[in-house]
């Protein structure tokens, strides 16, 4: 509890106590007024101050004066009729307590989510003179030696110079299994080194390091505000004065009518009593705090699962997701590409793979990384010169003085190079030394273990159409589409037609239902940003997916973004409950008030019960495990 | 030019106040209030002084919810 928090407690505790002892004296006329106004001056004099402070600066309609007036209304009615200050006070009171309330449980949840994002680290271990010295991980520099103890979090991203450990991710992904990483392996901060103590060079500094990209867009995300919460504060920004100008008609038209056409006593008081009901019952605040408050709970859950969502537009766009795209190689297939065969060669085999391998080195496209892990020995790369990427083909190269042209169909057609295809399915790589065919190495990719069941499973949700695009050869995709289902595959696309493939599929879509496109963020950059909802998988450790995508999944695993979808809609969900619970409860009591069915006890419950009501279903959802 | 300020206010109406009062001061481009991480994003205009406008922000503040407190650095 903060001081403020708790010097509210106090005067809900003086001011109940009083109210007690009060009932027990038998006072009368004025006397009693002024000692009934001593518990209410203890329990609302802020609001008194803040409504008066608001008149001044011409803020007139807000919740403070809706209180003062109808408790100031109420007071007076007592002191000139019945002399009853009980109303006023116990209304004052309930506001405050549901005031206290709301700030209390808005405050526990604010440092529960924090505290599931708690992957900041505190401290670096830096060795001076022989000796292990903690630092602060900004003081850093990058390429210092760092050691992380067993139980420690790595606090900056590096590479593993000495050691093997095994890590513990599941604060950044929510992953359980740990990762082993031995010397030579790159290491991100945030996971818990588990069992062996690791040397680490670092590669960035904190303020780059994937902790800090982390905590600085979860921090932001609830600021980028959803259509729900727009239209919420808008709607409380007209809400207020029609309420305060309804009250107004209510204390004065009724009476008016009686008087003037029904020949009845005018019973102003009543009306004014009635009126003064109205103000109370009318207060915004369960509306207000809980549609924020949701969000923000459905974020840190999310956050939790390793789903790191930009924020709660995005959320609420995901919630509305009916078609799902898919990018093949890395995100529904592993993307780790081993050579399964080499074919055709007029070459020794180790010949054919030493020219592409060495053609390819200067390229980080997972073909050629699959190339020259196939190769494994040292690559020289004073052997190669005059490399051309020609981008969705393949590479040409000069290595020892051979021309060597390493890529698919495409690359030998437009060489003008007779190739012979193969009856292998997988990505063929052809290769040509100095206009020659030489033969062929054929490499595969594995799907997912969980891929299929992630396609299953969104069609099992209700997601409508499921898209596959890749840049990989039509029986490739084909293969894999059908043994995945998915509805559509489009093949053979180079990285600027799976844009236009994305914005015609986005052109069929209507515009209540949205499309998301997933991708490994590495080299979907475009298309992560064209589509409604843009998701990267597989992000630990790359800043480009964690820039370009609204929705980042922090591992590789194909079922979290039905997990994703389900978390979204839970969150929307329970918005919406909110939305009309609070609105139609409020509207019910504002007419039963009106119409002089409901007193000052009923409406207090609308404000303060209906509130504290949206504010526990609010924190429901961040309860996302079993989803 | 955005920076981050923390803030102190205590209901989410108020919060909404304090962004359209913000919003409305002069050099300012755009803000942000988030009620929930007590953070508010201001963008600046590219000649505004920071300074000068920040204190007129939290005059501006001030003036719509007074129980408000933003902390500039």
């Amino acid at each position: 509890m903060t001081k403020k928090q708790k010097k509210m407690l106090i005067r809900i505790l003086v001011a109940a106590l009083l109210m007690v002892i009060l009932a027990f004296l038998p006072l009368q006329g004025m006397i009693r007024f002024l000692f009934y106004l001593i518990p209410y001056l203890v329990i609302g004099y802020d609001i008194l101050r803040k409504a008066w402070k608001g008149i001044l600066n011409k803020q007139v309609f807000d919740e403070n004066f809706l209180m003062s007036v109808a408790t100031i209304g109420a007071m007076i009615i007592g002191l000139t009729q019945n002399g009853d200050y009980v109303e006023a006070i116990a209304v004052m009171l309930f506001y405050q307590i549901g005031e206290f309330f709301q700030s209390y449980a808005v405050g526990k949840s604010r440092k529960n989510i924090s505290e599931l994002m708690d992957i900041r680290p505190d401290y670096a271990n830096i060795e001076t003179e022989g000796k292990l010295e903690q630092v602060d991980p900004d003081e850093v520099e990058i390429g210092t030696m760092i050691y992380v103890n067993p139980g420690e979090k790595v606090p900056i991203d590096g590479i593993v110079i000495e050691g093997n450990s095994s890590l513990n991710t599941s604060a950044l992904t929510g992953e359980s299994l740990p990762r082993d990483v031995k010397t030579g392996d790159e290491i991100i901060s945030g996971c818990i080194n588990m069992t062996g103590v690791l040397k680490i060079q670092t590669t960035k500094e904190f303020g780059e390091s994937t902790v800090s990209k982390i905590l600085d867009l979860v921090e932001n995300a609830s600021s980028r505000k959803s259509k729900s919460e727009d239209f919420i504060s808008r709607f409380a920004k007209i809400y207020t004065p029609v309420v305060c100008y309804s009250a107004l008609v209510l204390a004065v038209l009724p009476p008016l009518v009686r008087i003037v056409f029904l020949n009845q006593p005018g019973n102003f008081s009543v009306f004014l009593y009635r009126a003064l009901s109205f103000l109370v019952a009318s207060c915004p605040c369960a509306l207000v705090i809980s549609i924020p408050l949701s969000f923000f709970a459905g974020i840190g859950g999310a956050s939790k699962e390793g789903i790191l969502v930009k924020g709660s537009n995005y959320l609420e766009a995901l919630s509305k997701t009916d078609s799902v795209v898919f990018d093949k190689t890395g995100t529904l297939t592993q993307g780790v590409f081993e050579v399964s065969a080499i074919h055709h060669n007029k070459l020794e085999e180790e010949k054919l793979l030493e020219y592409a391998a060495l053609a390819e080195s200067a390229s980080s496209h997972p073909i050629s990384k699959s190339l020259l892990k196939a190769y494994g020995k040292e690559i020289d790369r004073n052997r190669v010169s005059e490399i051309q990427e020609i981008s969705g083909n393949g590479l040409t190269a000069r290595v020892d003085d051979v021309f060597v042209a390493v890529g698919n169909n495409k690359l030998m057609k437009k060489l003008h190079i007779d190739f012979i295809d193969c009856h292998k399915v997988g990505t063929i790589v052809h290769v040509a030394l100095d206009g020659q065919y030489a033969g062929h190495i054929v490499i595969s990719d594995l799907v997912k273990p969980t891929s299929k069941k992630a396609i299953s499973a969104l069609k099992a949700i209700g997601i409508k159409q499921t898209v596959m695009l890749t840049g990989d050869s039509h029986t490739v995709a084909q293969k894999v589409a059908s043994e995945l289902q998915v509805d559509q595959c489009y093949s053979e696309l180079l990285p600027g037609d799976k844009v236009s493939k994305v914005e015609e599929l986005l052109s069929q879509t209507n515009g209540r239902s949205h499309l998301a496109f997933v991708g490994d963020g590495i080299n979907d950059a475009p298309v992560l940003g064209r589509a409604d909802i843009g998701i990267a998988m597989g992000a630990m450790g790359s800043d480009a997916a964690i820039e370009a995508a609204d929705i980042v999944l922090m591992d590789d695993d194909p079922m979290k973004i039905v997990k994703a979808i389900k978390i979204s809609r839970k969150c929307l969900r329970i918005v919406y409950e909110n939305i009309f619970f609070a609105i139609g409860i409020k509207v019910f009591a504002l007419i039963c008030v009106a119409l002089g069915i409901a007193n000052m006890w009923i409406a207090i419950f609308a404000d303060v019960g209906v509130m504290i009501l949206a504010v526990l279903n609010a924190i429901r959802t961040l309860f996302v495990k079993k989803l | 030019m955005k920076k981050t300020y923390k803030i102190e206010v205590d209901c989410a109406n108020c919060a909404n106040k304090m962004e359209d009062a913000t919003k409305k001061t002069d050099g300012v481009k755009n803000a942000v209030v988030n009620f929930m991480t007590q953070k508010m994003i201001v963008e600046f205009e590219d000649s505004a002084d920071v300074s000068q406008v920040m204190k007129t922000v939290l005059k501006n503040c001030k003036k719509v919810e007074s129980d408000c407190e933003i902390y500039l650095k």
